[in-house]
Order: structure tokens, then sequence, then C-alpha cells
């Protein structure tokens, strides 16, 4: 394992002007955080609706990067293994336990999804693979509205009701607690890519599927655990969406844009592109709702189409991809 | 060739007398869900124009079924224009727009375009709750006059019948020939002097235009209300589903696709099992799905296999895609 971590480089493939770039956004917003209070409270709020973005966005990255598909269906998973945990909670079983038991249920449901949909098709033309996942949205969104309704439903509050003061500024413990949890979460399966024997075959059997079969990695195997993961970094951002969007089947379909605009920001191929992508979006989403006197809040999906739209005409491999050369 | 053709114009033949003849035999419901069946033709029709012939995706076209529905609306409602005579404004203002769209499509391909037409169908809907002031916010604005369903009847298969054509004439030809250039190999296209700026842009353009109609018309269909909710995303979604299952590029396998989505809710709200209409998304899902798993090609490629395995049984030579 040691060998394994002594000859990777961590590398964000980042260029030197953009890491200026993101540096400048950080001074910025710390002292605009030190200069105004409001200031304050909506980075913090906006950093961990961000995070959600991230974890679905990473969740969207690395299935891009193994299969390269877009996972239309993502959020609409996210969305079943909340209401999955909802089910639990109802049974009787307290939150933090349920919690975990649904990551386990939702790393099954990512691997049979990839087993039984997406590998059947998975060298045919990215249409048919897009239609594929969009069938899956919809199917996803009619099992749930048939089991449980389309009403609004509540879950206990996972981090309590709480609101902390520092000087002027309030935050609110529930935004701590999402921001925690899906960093927690992100860092985690960093280590297991970055530092793990099952990590690195993961990785090369994205790369290199022929290859990584040729030295005994079994790559199908691999790409299965890649949706598994994919979908259970999609339950923790479900989890973490349902304290302040509550459980809905429509709850992820606007997460779902806006982690496609934090993907593409970050450059769609790089983890931590998507990291950085999510929560520059959530902070910029809410800054802009704060300062910006008609972006009221119908506007902030339209505001995320048009972020999507200008960085892929402006910087199509987002800040940290790597120019792609097509053979023909 | 001839004989297909033969065969293919007594079916329209065929087609025309019966949509003609059924609203005698149907009461005003029933010829509600045939004017959808229509609508949802135009608007698949459409969206096949674009991804069946020209292979450039588009999850999003719901977006420009409701710019065409609140060009009727407003037309309507503010103007008191003649509803016929919105629908060519409509199919006017939605060509625009798909151009709007198409040129910065350009430098997408393959996934990314279907994310940005995807993030396209989720944020147009938001913009009538902005403006609430003109278009009456999630209440929906209302057309001046409200028609009955035979009159939409009747417009939406006109439409549906005049479109056809049109679509017929411009895919024969050297467009058409251009569009699929384009769909099976960009390169190739562009070596051959195809110019995929132009083609491409104008595809798009038709595209919108014909799922502006298809707005227009869902919006007199719905009583006249022009409502965010009517255009979500999930109408999307069931319209690219409609051309996934019809067989995308074939024009005549989007009657299908039509059927499939403009009767499926009434068929699964009598399911035994699903019951209620939330039964239709488990549907619709399953069948795109097993459609995509088994026939690649959709309810039209599936008859074209059996039209050829049928052909090749009685010995005759067989035929040349």
């Amino acid at each position: 394992m040691r060998l394994v971590a002594r000859k990777t480089r961590v590398s964000t493939g980042a260029s030197v002007p953009v890491l200026i770039g993101i540096a400048a956004v950080c001074v910025f917003l710390v002292i605009g955080s030190l200069r105004s209070d409001i200031f304050a409270q909506q980075t913090v709020a906006g950093l961990s609706q961000g995070a959600v973005f991230a974890s679905l966005a990473l969740a969207l990255v690395l299935i891009y990067r193994a299969t390269e598909v877009i996972n239309f269906a993502q959020g609409e998973m996210a969305m079943l293994t909340t209401y999955i945990a909802y089910q639990l909670t109802i049974w009787g079983v307290t939150y933090w336990v349920a919690f975990p038991l649904t990551l386990l249920i939702s790393f099954a449901l990512g691997i049979f999804i990839y087993g039984v949909f997406i590998r059947p098709v998975q060298h045919r033309s990215v249409i048919a693979l897009v239609i594929i996942t969009v069938g899956l949205f919809i199917l996803i969104d009619g099992l749930v509205t048939w089991k449980w309704g389309a009403d609004l439903k509540f879950m206990q509050a996972p981090f309590g009701n709480q609101v902390y003061h520092a000087g002027g500024v309030a935050f609110a413990r529930q935004d701590i607690g999402v921001l925690a949890v899906t960093i927690v979460s992100v860092v985690l399966l960093w280590g297991l890519f970055q530092f793990t024997k099952l990590g690195l075959a993961m990785r090369a059997a994205a790369l290199r599927p022929a290859a990584a079969a040729l030295v005994g990695v079994r790559v199908d195997w691999m790409l299965a655990v890649g949706w598994g993961l994919a979908a259970v970094l999609g339950a923790v951002a479900g989890l973490m969406t349902e304290p302040t969007q509550f459980l809905q089947p429509t709850m992820m379909q606007a997460v779902l844009l806006y982690s496609f605009a934090a993907a593409v920001l970050g450059g769609l191929e790089s983890p931590a592109g998507s990291v950085v992508g999510g929560l520059a979006l959530g902070v910029f989403l809410n800054l802009v709702g704060q300062y910006v006197g008609w972006a009221t809040s119908e506007l902030r999906l339209p505001i995320a189409f048009v972020v999507l739209l200008i960085v892929l005409l402006l910087k199509p491999n987002g800040l940290f991809g790597r120019k792609q050369v097509r053979r023909v | 060739m001839t004989r297909g053709l033969a065969v293919r114009m007594l079916i329209v033949a065929v087609v025309a007398v019966a949509v003609s003849l059924l609203p005698f035999g149907l009461s005003g419901y029933h010829q509600g869900l045939a004017a959808r069946v229509a609508i949802y033709f135009i608007a698949i029709m459409g969206l096949n124009i674009l991804v069946g012939y020209t292979g450039q995706i588009s999850i999003g076209h719901g977006a420009f079924m409701a710019i065409g529905g609140y060009t009727t609306a407003i037309m309507s409602y503010y103007h008191h224009t003649n509803l016929l005579l919105t629908l060519p404004l409509s199919f006017a203002v939605s060509f625009v727009c798909g151009l709007a769209i198409g040129i910065p499509a350009l430098r997408l391909s393959g996934v990314y375009l279907a994310l940005v037409t995807f993030a396209l169908a989720v944020s147009i809907p938001q913009l009538p709750l902005k403006w609430s002031k003109w278009t009456g916010g999630s209440n929906g604005l209302r057309t001046h006059t409200t028609p009955s369903n035979t009159w939409v009847y009747g417009v939406a298969w006109g439409c549906a019948a005049l479109l056809f054509v049109g679509a017929w004439l411009l895919l024969r030809g050297r467009i058409g020939r251009a569009f699929r250039s384009i769909r099976d190999s960009e390169v190739a296209a562009a070596s051959s002097g195809v110019s995929l700026p132009v083609y491409k842009t104008f595809a798009f353009g038709v595209s919108a235009a014909y799922a502006g109609v298809a707005g227009s018309l869902f919006v007199l269909i719905t009583n006249g209300f022009a409502q965010p909710n009517e255009f979500g995303v999930t109408l999307s979604l069931q319209i690219l589903i409609g051309a996934a299952v019809a067989g995308l590029g074939s024009l005549w396998g989007t009657i299908a696709g039509a059927v499939f989505i403009g009767l499926l809710p009434q068929i699964s709200s009598s399911f035994p099992v699903l019951g209620s209409n939330h039964g239709q998304d488990v549907v619709f899902g399953l069948i795109v799905i097993l459609v995509m798993l088994a026939l690649p090609n959709g309810i039209a490629g599936l008859l074209w296999t059996i039209d050829s395995r049928f052909k090749s049984a009685i010995k005759s030579p067989p035929r040349a895609s």
C-alpha cells in the first residue's frame, strides 16, 4: 500500500493561473466575511449548499470517468435512497443508524443499476446511453411517487435547529453539519482511490480497461464498484439535501442541474475540480441572490444554466480539465 | 422502391380517412386524447429531425414547447390574436429561439449537448415565475377564447399532416442527405463540403419550430391555459422517450411513439397493479429501457426487421439499405 502511495503524485490538473484565481477568490471571500456579517453568513450557507452540489457532482464525475456516461438518473437515485432512509426511520431506526444502512443499500443499488441497465449498452452510442439513464430517471420517479406519494414528507432534523453565534454572525448548526458530512465523505473517497489497492485497480479499470484486464484487474467489477460508490455519494447528497428541501420526488432535480454545472465547471473529468466547482457555485449563487436585486430565487436555475453554457463556450475543459485531442 | 412508396401512400390515405372520420364517433374527451396524440406526433417529429437525422441530442424540447405555448397564450390574451394565426407565429418564434440555442450548440457535442439542453429544460419553466406580472406566474395565462376539443382535434391533425409533408420533403432531398451525413460522421460530412454550422443550426431551428407548434396546440388542448408546471422536465423526457420508442431516424415510426406517449396514461391508469396515474411513469421508464436494451432502433426498426425477414423468406433479393 505504501508503494502505491509513493508512486502517485497528487495532481489536480489545474494550471497556475487557475490556482491563482481560486486563491484570489478565497482571499476575497475571507475579506468580505470579515467586513460584513451578512456576507459571512451567506458564504457559509453557500459553502454548505455547495458541498451538496459537490458530492453529487463528484458522483457524476466518478461515473463519467469510469464508464463515459452522464448519469441523468443520479439525482433520482439519490432521491430514492433518501426515501429509503425515511422508510427506515419510520420503522423505528434512529437517524444516525439509518444513515450508514442507507449508504450500504445505495451501494448495492448502484451496482445493480450498472449491471442490469448500463453494462449491456455500454458500447453503444452516447444517445442510447443518455436515453437509458433518462428512462431510469422517469422509472425511479414513478416508483417513488407510486410507493410514497408526491406530497411533502419530513424526517427528523439530523443536526438539530441550533444556531451558533460568532460575533454578529449566526451560523446554523445544520449548515456546519452538512458541510462536515460531505467533506468527510469526499475525503474518505479520495483516500480510497489514492491509497488502497482497490482504488488503484478502479483507476486502472477506468483509464486503460484493456491493459488493466491483462494485469488481472476485473474491469467489470471495478466499474460496478465505481457505480456503487457514486450511488453512495449521491445518497449522502440526498440525505444532506433533505433538511432544507424536505422529502418530495422532485427534490433532487434542481440539485442535479447545479451539480451538472459544478461538474462542468471543474472539467467533468476532474474529481478535485468538481468539488471546487460545487463549492464555488454554491457560494456564487448565494452571494448573487443576496447582492444582485433582480436575481430572485426563481432565477437560480436559469443562472446555473448560464454558468454552464458560459463555461462550456469559453473554457470547454473547465477549470481543472486537460485539453483533449480527438483522433478521427 | 415504387412498391414501397405505393404501400406508404396507401397507409397515409387510410390514416387520413380514419383521422377525418374519427371525430364523428368520439366523445369530446376522446377527441382531446386523439388531439394529444397529434401534438406529441408533431413534437416527436421535430425531435427526430434533430436527434434521429442529424445526430444532435436534445433533452430540452419541452423548453421550446413552452416558448411556443407562451407565444400563443400571450398573443391571444393581450392582443386577442386569432388562435390559428398564433400557430405560424410560434413556429417562427421557436425557430429563432432554436437557432439561438443551435449556435452555441455548435461547439458542443455528445454528453455536453445533452447537459446543456437538459439545463435548458429545467430552467425555462422558471422564467414565467420570475416575470409573473405578464405571464400569470404559477397560475398560468389563459387564451382570450377557449376552443372546443373538436376544433383543436381538427387543427392539430391538420398541422400534423402539413408538418409531416414538410419534414418528408425536407429530409428526402439535399438537406436531409446533409443531415444524415452529419449524423454518420461530422468529419466525413465536412470533407464532402457539407457546411456543419449552417446545417446543424438549421436542424436545431426546424426542430425547435416543430416543438413550438406542438407547444401552442398543447396550450389549446389544456383549455387554453399556459402553465409553467405543464412544461416541466417530464414533458421533455417524455418526448425523448417517444422518439426512442418510435425509432430514431424514422419519420414513419414517429406515429407509434406519439400513440405510445399519448395513450399510455389512459391505459396505465386502468392497470390493476399500479393503479392511479403514477403508474404511467413506471411503465414509461420500463418500456423505454426495455426498448433500448432489446430494440435499438425502436418499433420502426422492429417492423423493418420483420419486413426484411419476411422478404428473404419468400426468396426475393435482400433490400439494400
